[in-house]
């Protein structure tokens, strides 16, 4: 389930930029024009679009991901609630196309949370103060700021602050071990399926209920739209 | 004694295959949606493990995204990329044997319209789909959310989900709704309240008198956009009303297998006692036409209000959402010109909706300089309006009657707005660019869409329904 190019091992520190904005949603991260696609290439072009590109396709200078200090970053200190919106993954692959490997902020989207971790983008949750923090210090320092993140002890570390981030232990071992949530829950079938016998003897009106109504709608004579 | 427990933990209980750990359970599925965007690149993850498809007939599909709304009789997508995400759509429902509303088939529609229309959302059930408006279906008592193209292969390959737990939210919403205001004016002022955060991390059941009141078409408006509040579900207890609407459209549940239905779904809601982390309390008196003004679902406001200063810790953002709108602290949204309307969408696409929309535009017509669209949800919703008379009553009053999908709510097909215009729509994100780069979205209800279609500018739909009752 996870994409194969990213690697347990794989360094999840290095520079970072600060994206200052509150509820960053997945239509910004990964605008539709870039959704045509039936793989998951090709997606580094299109992140955050038209922050970084102005009507003509010109790069915006004062973009922070465009200025050429901030060429290889892998960080991204972001405001409260990114990612939230649409559901679509193609955020969370773009993203890592472009070379980012950590989002720190003070909370995250649902669906898009889920998609990271699948994935192992890692998406460190830290208290909001300490956001502002690390983004107090990127706007100071000279140069980009460099954060190191440390999974073992869930910590993010710049030159000025050092804090822990929130992640379950189970999605810290998906991090580490490389686990393949398809192939371990194909494992469990048979309890699948006899959870899905239960299931079905309880409430027989739920089996097979798309194809049992797919063939009544086909039986039907439809009347034909216009 | 049992300990009480909330309709949530109830659903989530009887779907669950295995607890994980403490914040996991693997979770049965037993309806999975599918479109055309978010579906090919699982079905190429089952092709590279050489697994099929675990239970074809739990899973449905629709052309829904790209399709183009033209109202031409046989539809054709022009644009190569998408053809082929409709064609490759199609090839995979084909092999693994999942039932497809395909292009041009006559009850093609957005995935949230068809799958309750027809009768497959049942109370009781857990629905996915790769699109995050899945939590439409807590209208039936339905636990649906939005997944992720990892986890649209993970339920193809096992029919079950690995699924982090929520937190469980009440919104008690006493009193009732006053006259001109509709579900969508309602949960607008609901997520301008809490915010777009505001239930982040919870399961949502709505609840009281105002709630009791509401069709199910509205409540599916109310539980499509609890997802814009954060939202990871929504929830309302299934009662007479509820039931009535399924009952309607499962014909397959009768006889002794209606019996059972009924008294498992008395079972359906949360019992006294239950523990709630949070509750939030509304009274709908104080509902009034709401309208956005920025780049997010909760910067909304009484149409009557003017746009607030941008204040606290989100102040840039909002400046921002500002600057992007076009619009400057104590404007009021009365009154400002618009270019477009959207109706449409799985917010507000059904017959209702269409019909708010043809009560408040009969005899009259779009104002010059607007261009007014009407995507039906689905080829039944379109029929239906035709056969009502609807159809002609917008077409006579200058709308467009396009052909269903989801069009202009996301803009993925060839229904895109140019930049600086500025569209009063009835769908569900105002996001920057969501319509079109640079393009302006004001999100409302049908009634008050229709309204602006004739003023030419946002107005107070109860003005106009006012002169037609006066």
């Amino acid at each position: 389930m996870a994409d194969a190019r990213i690697h347990p091992q794989d360094e999840l520190g290095g520079i970072a930029a600060t994206l200052a904005l509150a509820n960053l949603d997945t239509d910004q991260i990964m605008p539709k024009q870039f959704l045509h696609g039936v793989d998951k290439e090709g997606l580094a072009q299109g992140v955050l679009w038209d922050l970084r590109f102005d009507g003509e396709g010109r790069p915006r200078p004062g973009f922070v991901l465009n200025r050429p200090e901030q060429a290889g970053t892998r960080v991204l200190i972001a405001g409260p609630n990114f990612g939230c919106g649409s559901s679509r993954e193609h955020a969370v692959w773009g993203l890592q196309q472009y070379g980012i490997r950590t989002v720190i902020a003070s909370s995250f989207g649902e669906i898009f949370y889920s998609n990271a971790m699948n994935n192992r983008l890692l998406a460190a949750i830290v208290p909001e103060d300490e956001v502002l923090a690390l983004m107090r210090e990127a706007d100071a320092h000279a140069g980009p700021l460099r954060i190191e993140v440390d999974l073992s002890t869930s910590t993010v570390q710049s030159p000025g602050h050092r804090c822990r981030f929130t992640i379950s232990e189970r999605h810290r071992g998906m991090f580490l071990d490389g686990l393949d949530m398809v192939g371990a829950t194909v494992r469990r079938q048979a309890e699948i399926d006899a959870h899905a016998q239960r299931h079905w003897a309880d409430q027989p009106w739920l089996r097979d209920v798309a194809r049992r109504t797919w063939e009544r709608l086909q039986a039907q004579p439809v009347e034909q739209a216009s | 004694m049992d300990t009480p427990r909330t309709l949530y933990r109830k659903l989530v209980d009887s779907h669950t295959v295995a607890v994980l750990d403490a914040d996991n359970v693997l979770l049965f599925c037993d309806l999975h949606l599918m479109n055309e965007y978010t579906s090919p690149q699982a079905f190429a993850g089952l092709d590279e493990r050489g697994l099929g498809v675990r239970v074809p007939g739990q899973n449905v599909s629709t052309v829904s995204h790209v399709i183009p709304t033209h109202p031409m009789p046989h539809r054709v997508i022009q644009d190569p990329a998408s053809a082929l995400q409709a064609s490759r759509l199609k090839r995979n429902c084909g092999r693994h044997g999942i039932p497809l509303f395909d292009t041009n088939d006559a009850l093609q529609g957005i995935e949230h319209v068809i799958a309750p229309e027809h009768g497959m959302v049942r109370p009781g059930m857990v629905i996915l789909c790769g699109d995050s408006h899945t939590t439409t279906y807590g209208a039936l008592g339905a636990l649906g959310f939005g997944i992720g193209t990892s986890e649209v292969e993970h339920v193809l390959a096992t029919q079950t989900l690995v699924y982090r737990l929520a937190g469980n939210m009440r919104i008690r919403v006493d009193g009732r709704l006053p006259a001109g205001t509709t579900a969508k004016d309602l949960v607008l002022m609901i997520i301008a309240r809490i915010g777009a955060q505001g239930a982040r991390g919870h399961v949502v059941e709505f609840c009281g008198a105002a709630i009791d009141a509401l069709s199910v078409e509205a409540r599916f408006t109310l539980c499509n956009m609890a997802v814009e509040a954060g939202a990871r579900g929504a929830l309302i207890a299934p009662d007479a009303t509820a039931i009535a609407y399924v009952l309607a459209r499962a014909p397959d549940i009768a006889g002794e297998w209606r019996d059972r239905a009924l008294a498992h779904w008395a079972g359906l809601r949360s019992d006294d006692g239950a523990v709630f982390d949070i509750e939030h309390r509304f009274d709908a008196a104080e509902v009034a036409p709401h309208v956005t003004w920025g780049t997010s679902p909760d910067q909304a406001i009484p149409v009557s209000g003017t746009v607030p200063e941008p204040t606290g810790p989100q102040a840039g953002s909002l400046e921002r959402a500002l600057r992007y709108t076009g619009l400057a602290p104590g404007m009021a949204l009365e009154g400002l010109p618009i270019q477009h309307v959207f109706i449409g969408s799985c917010t507000n696409a059904r017959i209702e909706d269409l019909r708010a929309v043809a009560e408040v535009v009969r005899g009259r017509s779009v104002a010059p300089g607007v261009r007014a669209m009407v995507v039906p949800g689905s080829g039944a919703v379109k029929a239906q309006a035709e056969a009502e008379g609807l159809a002609r009553i917008l077409v006579d009053a200058g709308f467009e009657w396009r052909k269903p999908g989801c069009s202009m709510c996301l803009a993925m097909n060839d229904d895109v707005l140019e930049p600086g215009q500025r569209c009063a729509s009835t769908t569900n994100r105002n996001f920057e660019g969501r319509q079109g780069r640079g393009a302006i979205t004001h999100l409302m209800s049908p009634a008050m869409a229709a309204a602006a279609a004739l003023a030419g500018h946002i107005t107070d739909v109860r003005k106009l329904q006012e002169a037609h009752h006066g």
